[in-house]
C-alpha cells in the first residue's frame, strides 16, 4: 500500500470508529458549532447527518452552505496529544429530499440505528455535505491536505 | 502508597513495583545472601513524579514528533537529550518529595551509596538491559541521592534504551523505572561472576579486578579471569590481566587512577578466594533456578553479592539483538581521546597528502586508458576515504554530546542546545571559505563596473587582482560545483561560483562569527567554576575534545570533498572526451573504455514524491504542515529551493529556504544566502543545524520526504522553535 492509499484508510478507520462530528455553520459571519452524528461514504466524497429544522446550524446552512467538520479520536486522556487523529472537512451542505431520500436515510441509520424516530421524524432533515478537502492532524502538529477533484 | 520499602520487606507481589534487580535484591536477601543494606524506591514513585509534573504526556510529545521508525538515531538522541534535561529541571513536587526525603535521610545518614536502575521490564530472563540504563556510584547526602534518582529515572528514556525496547518489542509508553539504593561497599577487590560461561556451558567464569567494580564493568580495567569446570568444580585456568588501573571512590563518585605497583604483580584473588566467588554464583544460580551473571566484591575477606540477574545469552540460546551496538553509542572520554589522536596525527594528514598527490597528475596527458585506470583508482581511494570517514570520523562526533551530556548535568540549562554556544567559536573550514566569499561579494557590492563586467560575462576586462583572489579561492575550495556526495554530474565550471557572488553582492553582507556575543567567555568560565581541582582539569579537557570534535564534523567533510573533486575532474576530462568523440562521429574503439567507465559511476536516481497524484486519480494529497526537529531557533518565510542536485545550488537567490536532504560542508556556502534551512536528514548537531545556529538562522531537520514534499519555489514558514515547516498561504 502506497501513502496516498495509507492516508485515505486512516480516514475511513476515523470515520467508521466515530460516531460525531462537530459542524461549523455561520450566521453573518458569526461561526457556530454544533455537534452532530454522521456518516461518511467509502469513497470520502459524502459525509451525512440528520439535523431538525428548526435548528440554528439548519437556518445557517440554508442560508450559506458552506462548512466545515471536525471529526477526532480524542479520548479526553493526556495521551491525545501525541496519539489522537484529528481531521477537518470542508465541503458544502445540501437538504436531501425526493427519492434519494430514502436510499441515503438507509445509509445513515445502518450506521445509527437507535435514531430512526428522530431521522425519520418529518421536522427532521437529512443533510448532505459534499466534501472539498480534507485536513488530517496526527502526532500533534503534522497536517496532510486531501483534494478531491470533481 | 508505599514508595520506598526495604529489600528485606519486598514481597512477591512487589515485583513489578520494585523491577527485576530490586526483586532479585530483595530476595536474596531474604534467603540470606550478603547483600548491602539496600532501599528498593517503587516504580509508583516514578508514576507519580511524571504524572502530577506532566513529564509522561510532554515525553510521549516528545518521542511522537514522526514515527519512531523514521528517525534516525541522532533524532532520537535529540530526543533523549531533551527528555533528561527535563528530569534534571523538574523539581520532584513538594507533597512527594518531602515522605521520600525524610525516608532516604534516616535509612542512610551519612553513608555513601549506590544508586542503580531497576526498570520493570529489566533483567527478565529474555532479555538483559545491562548498561543501558544508568548507575551512579558513591553518591552521599540527600539532595545528592535524590538527585540521582531522576538521573536514573530519565535513563529509562536514554537513545539506547529506546532503540533496544523498540528492538525487543517493549511497549514504550507503559514502561517506568524503579531505582535501588545500596549503602556503597568499598570492597578492595570486586568482579563478576558468570555461573554458566555464555560460550561453554561446561565452565563457569570469574573476573576480578582490584578497587570497585564500576572499572570493570565500564570496560576501562582489564580483569584477571579465572575459568571453572562446573561439573569438577575446580578452576582449570587462569589469566592474568595487565594490571594497571582501578576505579576507586573520589569525592562524590569515582575515579580512575593508576594501581599500586605492589598490587600490580599480584592477582587480586587467591585460587581459593576465586572459587568461594565461583560458589556463591553457583549458590544464586541454584536458589533462582538458572544461570546467573553476579556482580560482586570482597571486602576486609566479607565477600558481597551487588546484584545478580539471569544470563540471556547462553550457547544454547543465542541472542542475535543488538544491545552491545547500542551500548557503543555512547563512547568514553579515553576512547575519543585515542580517536582524535589518531584523527589529528594520522587520519587527516592522510587525507591531505592523497588529495595533494591527486593534484599533482595531469589528467590531460593520459591515454584514453590510463585515463580509465586513474578514473577507477581515483574512485577506490575515495571510496576508501569515505569508509574511514563512516568508521573513524563520524564515531568522532560523539565528543560533543559526551560534553552536552556534563554541560547538562551541572548547568540545567533552559534550553538543552546552549552547551552548542561553547563550541560554536571553533574554527571551522566552511566558515573561513564563507568569510572569503563574503570579503569577494563586498568587493563587487562596492565596484559598479567590476559587477557589470561580471553580469555581461565579460571576463577579459575584470581587473587582475580581482581574478587573482577568485583563482585562490578555486585554489583553495574548488569552484563550487562539485559535491561531495553529489555523485560525479559535475562539470567544472566557475559560472556558478559568479551567480553566488553577484547574488551575494546585490544584498548586504551577514558576517558569521560575528553574530555571536562574548556570552561564550562568560558561559564558559560559568561551566567551568562548577568543578573544583582535578575535575575542573577534566572538564576543561572535555570541553576542548568536544570542541576538537565539533570541528572536525565540518572539516573532514572539507577534506573528503577536496579527494571527491580530484575523482571528478578525471570524470569530467573522460565525459569530454567521450563528447568529442562523438560530434566526430567517429568513436575510437579506446573511449569505449571511458563510456563503459562513466556508466559505472553515474548510478544517481530521481527520488519520487510519494504522494504524487497518479492518471486516473480523482484525489491529490498535499502536505500543509511538516513536522521535524527543532534545530535552530526563529521563524522565517520564503520561496523554497529544493536541492536535488549539487548542480542546483548555483541558482540560490537571496532570501529563499534551503530545502535538502542532507547539508554536507561543501553545500553551505548558500547559507549565508538563505533565510531559512529545512534537511531531511534528522539532529541537532547535523551540519545543517550547526551552519544554520552560526548564521542564526531557523532550521528544522528530520522531515521525511522534504526534498520531493516540497517543490523549488514553494512558499513556505520554517518555525524553527517547534520543528514545523508549513507549506503555502493559510487560504483555504
Amino acid at each position: 500500500m502506497d501513502k496516498s492509499d495509507k492516508i485515505r484508510q486512516n480516514l475511513n478507520k476515523l470515520f467508521s470508529s466515530q460516531n460525531l462530528a462537530v459542524l461549523s455553520t455561520h450566521q453573518d459571519g458569526q461561526p457556530y458549532a454544533s455537534l452532530v452524528a454522521f456518516v461518511a461514504t467509502e469513497d470520502l466524497k459524502h459525509i451525512f447527518f440528520v439535523t431538525p429544522k428548526t435548528t440554528r446550524k439548519f437556518a445557517n446552512l440554508s442560508v450559506d452552505c458552506r462548512v466545515a467538520m471536525l471529526i477526532n479520536s480524542s479520548q479526553n486522556q493526556a495521551a491525545d496529544f501525541h496519539q489522537a487523529l484529528s481531521v477537518t472537512a470542508i465541503g458544502s451542505a445540501e437538504e436531501i429530499g425526493g427519492d434519494e431520500k430514502e436510499k441515503y436515510l438507509q445509509f445513515y441509520l445502518a450506521r445509527h440505528p437507535h435514531l430512526i424516530d428522530f431521522a425519520r421524524s418529518p421536522t427532521c432533515a437529512l443533510v448532505r455535505v459534499t466534501a472539498r478537502s480534507y485536513y488530517l492532524v496526527k502526532n500533534f502538529q503534522n497536517v496532510m491536505e486531501l483534494h478531491i477533484s470533481e | 502508597m508505599n514508595w520506598m520499602i526495604p529489600a528485606i520487606k519486598v514481597s512477591a507481589k512487589d515485583r513489578k513495583r520494585v523491577g527485576g534487580k530490586g526483586f532479585s535484591l530483595a530476595s536474596m536477601s531474604r534467603q540470606g545472601f550478603n547483600i548491602p543494606d539496600t532501599l528498593c524506591v517503587t516504580s509508583d514513585l516514578y508514576n507519580e513524579y511524571v504524572t502530577r509534573t506532566g513529564l509522561r504526556e510532554r515525553i510521549q510529545l516528545e518521542l511522537h514528533r514522526k514515527d519512531f521508525k523514521e528517525m534516525r538515531w541522532e533524532e532520537i538522541w535529540d530526543c533523549a537529550t531533551r527528555v533528561r534535561n527535563m528530569f534534571l529541571r523538574i523539581p520532584i513536587p513538594f507533597e512527594i518529595e518531602a515522605g521520600f526525603r525524610e525516608v532516604i535521610a534516616s535509612h542512610f545518614r551519612n553513608k555513601s551509596v549506590v544508586v542503580r536502575s531497576s526498570a520493570s521490564d529489566e533483567d527478565t530472563a529474555r532479555s538483559s538491559f545491562a548498561g543501558l540504563h544508568e548507575s551512579y556510584l558513591n553518591i552521599r547526602g540527600t539532595d545528592a541521592i535524590i538527585e540521582h534518582v531522576r538521573k536514573v529515572w530519565a535513563s529509562l528514556w536514554s537513545d539506547a534504551a529506546l532503540l533496544y525496547r523498540q528492538e525487543l518489542g517493549l511497549d514504550v509508553e507503559k514502561s517506568s523505572m524503579a531505582v535501588v539504593i545500596q549503602e556503597i561497599v568499598i570492597g578492595d577487590r570486586s568482579g563478576v561472576a558468570f555461573s554458566e560461561n555464555p560460550n561453554d556451558s561446561s565452565q563457569g567464569v570469574i573476573e576480578s579486578v582490584y578497587g570497585l567494580n564500576q572499572g570493570l564493568v565500564d570496560g576501562a580495567v582489564e580483569p584477571d579471569r579465572w575459568i571453572v569446570d562446573r561439573k569438577r568444580r575446580k578452576i582449570i585456568t587462569h589469566t592474568p590481566a595487565k594490571r594497571e588501573y582501578w576505579m576507586i571512590p573520589f569525592e562524590n563518585g569515582v575515579q580512575l587512577s593508576a594501581l599500586p605497583d605492589a598490587m600490580s604483580t599480584q592477582p587480586p584473588l587467591s585460587s581459593k578466594e576465586a572459587y568461594a566467588v565461583f560458589e556463591l554464583a553457583m549458590e544464586a544460580e541454584d536458589f533462582f533456578k538458572n544461570p546467573q551473571d553476579v556482580e560482586w566484591t570482597l571486602k576486609e575477606e566479607e565477600l558481597f553479592i551487588l546484584q545478580s540477574r539471569p544470563i540471556t545469552t547462553t550457547s544454547s540460546q543465542k541472542s542475535e539483538d543488538n544491545r552491545s551496538w547500542y551500548l557503543s553509542l555512547h563512547r568514553s572520554f579515553e576512547n575519543l581521546k585515542n580517536l582524535r589522536k589518531k584523527i589529528e596525527e594520522d587520519l587527516i594528514p592522510g587525507m591531505i597528502d592523497a588529495a595533494n598527490q591527486l593534484a599533482e597528475i595531469d589528467l590531460t596527458i593520459l591515454a584514453d586508458h590510463d585515463l580509465a585506470k586513474e578514473i577507477k583508482k581515483r574512485w577506490e581511494i575515495n571510496h576508501r576515504w569515505v569508509n574511514i570517514y563512516w568508521e573513524e570520523f563520524i564515531p568522532f562526533a560523539h565528543g560533543v554530546r559526551l560534553f552536552g551530556q556534563v554541560y547538562n548535568d551541572v548547568m540545567r540549562p533552559e534550553d538543552p542546545y546552549e552547551f552548542v554556544d561553547l563550541l560554536t567559536r571553533t574554527e571551522m573550514a566552511s566558515l573561513g571559505r564563507n568569510q572569503m566569499l563574503e570579503n569577494l561579494a563586498d568587493i563587487i557590492r562596492n565596484d559598479q563596473g567590476l559587477k557589470k563586467q561580471i553580469e555581461t560575462r565579460d571576463y577579459s576586462r575584470i581587473d587582475q587582482d580581482f581574478t587573482r583572489k577568485i583563482e585562490k579561492f578555486i585554489e583553495k575550495f574548488g569552484d563550487l560545483t562539485c559535491a561531495v556526495t553529489g555523485g560525479t554530474q559535475c562539470d567544472q565550471d566557475s559560472e556558478p561560483l559568479f551567480n553566488i557572488l553577484l547574488e551575494m553582492a546585490a544584498h548586504p553582507g551577514i558576517a558569521a562569527g560575528n553574530r555571536k556575543s562574548n556570552t561564550t567567555d562568560e558561559l564558559q568560565k560559568k561551566f567551568l567554576n562548577c568543578f573544583e581541582g582535578d575535575r575542573k582539569q577534566q572538564a576543561s579537557e572535555i570541553l576542548d575534545l568536544a570542541r576538537a570534535s565539533y570541528q572536525l564534523r565540518d572539516d573532514d567533510n572539507i577534506y573528503l570533498g577536496r579527494i571527491e573533486s580530484h575523482l571528478l575532474a578525471a570524470v569530467a576530462e573522460a565525459r569530454q572526451r567521450v563528447e568529442y568523440q562523438k560530434a566526430e562521429k567517429a568513436p575510437a574503439p579506446q573511449t569505449k573504455e571511458l563510456v563503459d567507465i562513466l556508466a559505472d559511476l553515474d548510478h544517481r536516481s530521481k527520488e519520487l514524491n510519494p504522494y504524487e497524484k497518479k492518471p486516473g486519480q480523482v484525489f491529490e494529497i498535499k502536505p500543509r504542515q511538516l513536522i521535524g526537529q527543532p534545530a535552530g531557533p526563529g521563524i522565517s518565510k520564503g520561496k523554497a529551493r529544493v536541492i536535488q542536485q549539487h548542480s542546483d545550488l548555483s541558482n540560490f537567490k537571496h532570501g529563499e529556504v534551503l530545502v535538502c536532504d542532507a547539508v554536507d560542508p561543501n553545500m553551505t556556502f548558500v547559507v549565508p544566502l538563505a533565510s531559512a534551512v529545512v534537511e531531511r536528514r534528522g539532529g541537532m548537531l547535523i551540519h545543517g543545524a550547526i551552519i544554520a545556529r552560526e548564521y542564526g538562522l531557523p532550521c528544522v531537520t528530520g522531515i521525511p520526504d522534504a526534498t520531493t514534499l516540497i517543490q523549488t519555489g514553494d512558499d513556505i514558514t520554517v518555525d524553527g522553535y517547534l520543528g514545523i515547516v508549513t507549506i503555502g498561504s493559510a487560504d483555504i
